[in-house]
């Protein structure tokens, strides 16, 4: 009987195993689809958006459809810098880019489950305070206030930061706090990545890759509160 | 009832007659003119020089290097880096300070057919006057009657950051005396206008050569080597040979496939990715089906020049655990879409067996489509192209170079095996 559940046990894992392979590699069932034609995103994002176990490369499924166009249409100008995407969509049309944005945006695959915590307690708590509070005496709004009580970001411009790994988000308010990346102007992001410090974007990405996704992960609608800083992708 | 039937038919008669010498006689009511006579009819000789000059624009691809990318149109500014160092494309909106406002359509045509500029200086080949010298005077001022109706911008030029000795103008009368032969095209009599037509786009504003002729350690290209492909400098691509049926040669190809792949992206047998992508993008999804049919027609025709040997048996001699390693990625990662037989879902995801790019000498492209995949380019009649993945964070080299191998010596394919060193060195570099 326990050797009868060790196998069950292991077979489980191998399947969940091949699973998680499986999702990066490409797959589709008509040729004369969407599913198709964005096999190109699949070895880095998963075959519905959800990520891959690279620590890196984002989850996409579920952000806001503006959003994700805008970031297409970044890499593919030139506004946004990361050479295996700004190459990939380099000639592709904005109709076309509006679709794939679209596509992924209306997908709600499972979550990964969470990286194993490694920040401290003391990094913890200020993570958390940044990301549900803010810190008034620097200026720095809530994460919460425009990404939405549940992290998973607003209409129509606005990213979910639920179940995005600590590497990506660190690496991403980094870069906008030296001015390798920008959003449309007003640039709303740039106000607050430039009231961080180091180790506040380090807590900030420590306690949010911890968060659990809520039960309804779509992003929250435009008009239900009034955002603390104006942003040029939310017109 | 026949008297009737007979009032009935003369009645209609009068009637037609009637109608018809009522339409006949109605003022500016003139049979319609239709296709392009209809367009020609409409607008103005000076719309029609500029919409003209718009088309050849396009033809000539200026844009791709005259704008920054998401830059204002013809602006300048792009950087170019060659092995000399940077080239930065100058601002062709017609501004007068900065642009070429001031130019007059003989200043523009004498730069065009000798490149040489306004002020008399020589210019760096990385204008590719050498082509454009073929280009008509008539067409010229199309061009030149296009550029000054765009938008002026305010923009200098900045200044090339070319290595000694590569900055003194003066080595490019060398240059020219060896690589540039100036005149406008001249039609071969003994073939047809269409191939003519051709012939005169794919040598001129189309300039084709730049990439698909090699180029020597002078920056120049032999004419004797015309179009036999070569590395193109900086951008870690290799530009096939259109002359030999091992590389991009057309040879074989179909008409429709040849314009499929250039002006679409996509065809039956293959896709465009990279350099060419773009010029698809930027330059040949503009142009006529006519004037695609005529590139295609000459392309097909040049002549059959294999520079090497085809590869012997013992060049294709693959070890076989390494073949079994590929066969074995093959079967995971790519049949999917290119088919276990390698026979792909053209247009959408191109064969692999019998793919010429595929199996020529170099292996660069191949490397590069699986460590970086690529999107066709999305055009007029392909909007909403397929891609393929990056495998760069996948494969390691031993394995990136056994699926190469595999699908370069599979399906009878002629291909040679790629050693493990080869994928290293392109992982190293950015994807362009």
């Amino acid at each position: 009987m326990r050797t009868a559940v060790v196998v069950l046990a292991l077979a489980l894992a191998a399947a969940a195993q091949v699973r998680a392979q499986n999702d990066a590699v490409p797959s589709f069932k008509e040729v004369d689809s969407i599913e198709a034609r964005v096999q190109g995103c699949v070895t880095c994002h998963g075959q519905s958006g959800q990520g891959t176990d690279n620590g890196y490369f984002p989850r996409i499924a579920g952000k806001p459809a503006g959003y994700l166009y805008n970031q297409l249409a970044a890499f593919r100008d030139g506004d946004r810098h990361y050479p295996p995407m700004n190459y990939l969509v380099a000639y592709l049309p904005d109709k076309y880019l509006h679709e794939i944005a679209e596509h992924f945006a209306r997908l709600r695959p499972p979550f990964a489950a969470r990286e194993k915590a490694s920040a401290d307690a003391a990094t913890m708590a200020r993570g958390k305070a940044l990301v549900t509070a803010g810190d008034s005496g620097k200026g720095i709004p809530a994460c919460i206030a425009c990404h939405g009580a549940g992290l998973t970001g607003m209409e129509p411009g606005i990213p979910g930061l639920v179940g995005l790994r600590p590497t990506y988000i660190v690496a991403q308010l980094t870069r906008w706090r030296v001015g390798e990346r920008h959003a449309a102007e007003p640039d709303c992001m740039k106000r607050v990545a430039i009231r961080l410090t180091d180790a506040d974007i380090t807590a900030v990405g420590a306690w949010l890759s911890q968060q659990d996704p809520p039960a309804n992960p779509s992003p929250e609608s435009s008009n239900l509160v009034r955002m603390p800083f104006a942003c040029g992708s939310q017109r | 009832m026949r008297t009737g039937l007979r009032v009935v038919v003369a009645l209609v008669v009068v009637a037609s007659v009637a109608v018809a010498i009522l339409l006949w006689m109605r003022p500016g009511t003139l049979p319609a003119p239709t296709g392009a006579a209809a367009v020609a009819a409409a607008v103005s000789p000076t719309t029609q020089v500029i919409n003209r000059g718009e088309y050849l624009a396009r033809a000539g691809d200026c844009v791709a290097c005259h704008t920054l990318p998401n830059g204002k149109p013809f602006a300048g500014g792009r950087p170019m880096p060659t092995p000399f160092g940077a080239l930065y494309a100058p601002n062709i909106t017609p501004d007068e300070e900065t642009g070429i406002g001031a130019w007059t359509a003989d200043e523009f045509y004498r730069m065009m057919h000798t490149g040489v500029s306004r002020d008399g200086s020589l210019m760096y080949p990385a204008m590719p006057f050498a082509s454009y010298t073929k280009v008509t005077r008539d067409d010229s001022d199309a061009i030149y009657a296009y550029l000054m109706s765009v938008a002026p911008v305010k923009q200098p030029n900045r200044k090339h950051e070319l290595r000694f000795p590569f900055n003194k103008r003066e080595l490019l009368l060398g240059w020219r005396t060896l690589y540039f032969k100036e005149g406008e095209y001249k039609p071969d009599p003994a073939q047809n206008a269409e191939w003519n037509r051709g012939a005169y786009l794919v040598e001129g504003l189309g300039h084709c050569a730049m990439c698909h002729t090699a180029i020597n350690a002078l920056g120049g290209s032999s004419e004797a080597k015309a179009f036999e492909g070569g590395m193109i400098p900086n951008q870690n691509w290799y530009a096939p040979s259109l002359t030999s049926n091992r590389e991009a040669g057309l040879g074989e190809w179909d008409i429709k496939d040849i314009v499929d792949l250039l002006q679409v992206g996509a065809s039956m047998r293959a896709t465009t990715y990279g350099p060419m992508a773009e010029v698809t993008y930027n330059s040949l999804q503009y142009m006529t089906d006519e004037d695609m049919r005529a590139m295609a027609v000459y392309l097909k025709t040049l002549p059959k020049r294999d520079a090497e040997a085809p590869p012997t048996s013992q060049a294709r001699l693959v070890a076989p655990a390494v073949m079994e390693t590929g066969r074995k990625l093959y079967a995971s990662q790519c049949a999917m879409c290119h088919g276990m037989e390698g026979k792909g879902f053209p247009p959408a995801y191109p064969p692999l067996a019998g793919n010429q790019s595929i199996t020529m000498a170099s292996p660069v492209n191949s490397i590069r489509m699986v460590l970086n995949g690529g999107y066709a380019p999305g055009t007029k009649k392909n909007p909403r192209p397929h891609g393929m993945p990056p495998f760069n964070h996948i494969l390691d080299d031993e394995e990136a170079a056994a699926v190469v191998t595999y699908i370069r010596v599979a399906w009878e394919n002629s291909g040679t095996p790629v050693a493990p060193a080869q994928v290293n060195e392109l992982r190293k570099m950015l994807p362009e």
